[in-house]
């Protein structure tokens, strides 16, 4: 199979195991595990209190999710940069052995 | 606290001063062998600091996707398993430092007294879980593939199996103690996981073909064991 075939197959199957949470557990609110985390530390020491509170905090959920996405968008952006970069360098190794 | 907050490191505030002060002095020496492994990989082999780039990046987009996963929670990919097998566990420490920092900071996740717990379960013992994984299926002939998906889970699961005892040594429980907050925070943050690092596993061994096949001369040039 060839690299390309079979990094298509590996996608679909990562893209079926994401969406299988949907399917075993639709009526779940899907919150983060930190969030959990919180209750469960609640639940476990009751008298504790944070006693440090983030510098700043995202205002809203939109700027937060601005954020993650710029931090997203850094990364692949990179990653594609990367890659387009050692394919151009290979396709000009390739051409200029031919012009030789 | 917001009740928008996602994801999965330790809470800013959450570890009582003692052992967020613990975690910190645990997390020095691998820091410093980090900045030194780090300074060593560019200064023998310069070509590579564009694959370092490109570790980092990986790290980047993995630990800003937060997947949904059949217990019904989210949580994200830690993204370390790449470069845990690309450079050695310990170059890890550093980029790992770097994304925890900027999400501490900007998106008040994790948090900077708990820095110090999340950098040692993410950056440090996950990695030299990858990396041992990694390493011992080599040797035991597995295909190198069936050596990054594996070794990339376990390190990913290591790593929620690591935070869970962080945060269970702070809060014991008063009945049942240490082991029944393990098992209540193993089961927030392990359990969601299993899914979440079976993809990460299949991410890394896709990204790993891609440099394969596009960056061959870096990755000869780094001698993977």
């Amino acid at each position: 199979m060839s690299n390309f075939k079979l990094n298509l197959v590996l996608t679909l199957l990562v893209i079926l195991i994401v969406a299988l949470a949907f399917v075993i557990n639709s009526e779940a609110e899907f919150l983060g595990a930190d969030s959990q985390a919180e209750e469960a530390v609640s639940e476990v020491n009751p008298n504790y209190e944070p006693w440090f509170e983030p510098l700043w905090e995202p205002p809203s959920p939109e700027v937060e999710s601005l954020l993650f996405a710029l931090q997203a968008a850094i990364g692949a952006g990179f990653i594609c940069f990367y890659i387009g970069y050692k394919m151009g360098i290979k396709k000009g190794d390739i051409s200029a052995k031919l012009q030789v | 606290m917001g009740i928008y907050i996602f994801g999965m490191h330790i809470m800013e505030g959450f570890l009582p001063i003692k052992w967020a002060g613990f975690w910190y002095i645990a997390m020095l020496p691998f820091l410093y062998m980090g900045v030194r492994g780090l300074a060593g990989s560019v200064k023998n082999n310069p070509r590579t600091i564009l694959l370092i780039a490109f570790v980092g990046a990986f790290t980047f987009v993995l630990s800003a996707l937060k997947l949904p996963s059949v217990t019904g929670s989210s949580s994200h990919a830690t993204g370390m398993g790449l470069g845990a097998i690309l450079f050695g566990p310990s170059v890890m420490i550093v980029i790992g430092l770097i994304v925890l920092l900027f999400q501490a900071v900007l998106l008040a996740h994790g948090g900077i007294t708990t820095l110090g717990a999340n950098v040692m379960s993410m950056a440090v013992i996950g990695p030299f879980v990858t990396y041992g994984v990694y390493l011992l299926l080599k040797k035991m002939g597995a295909p190198r593939w069936a050596g990054i998906f594996m070794g990339t889970a376990l390190g990913g699961l290591a790593t929620y199996l690591v935070t869970a005892i962080q945060l269970a040594l702070a809060h014991p429980s008063d009945i049942g103690g240490f082991y029944a907050s393990w098992v209540k925070f193993t089961g927030i943050f392990a359990i969601t996981q299993v899914p979440i690092a079976v993809v990460e596993g299949i991410l890394t061994v896709m990204v790993f073909n891609l440099l394969m096949s596009y960056s061959k001369q870096e990755m000869e040039s780094l001698n993977l064991s």
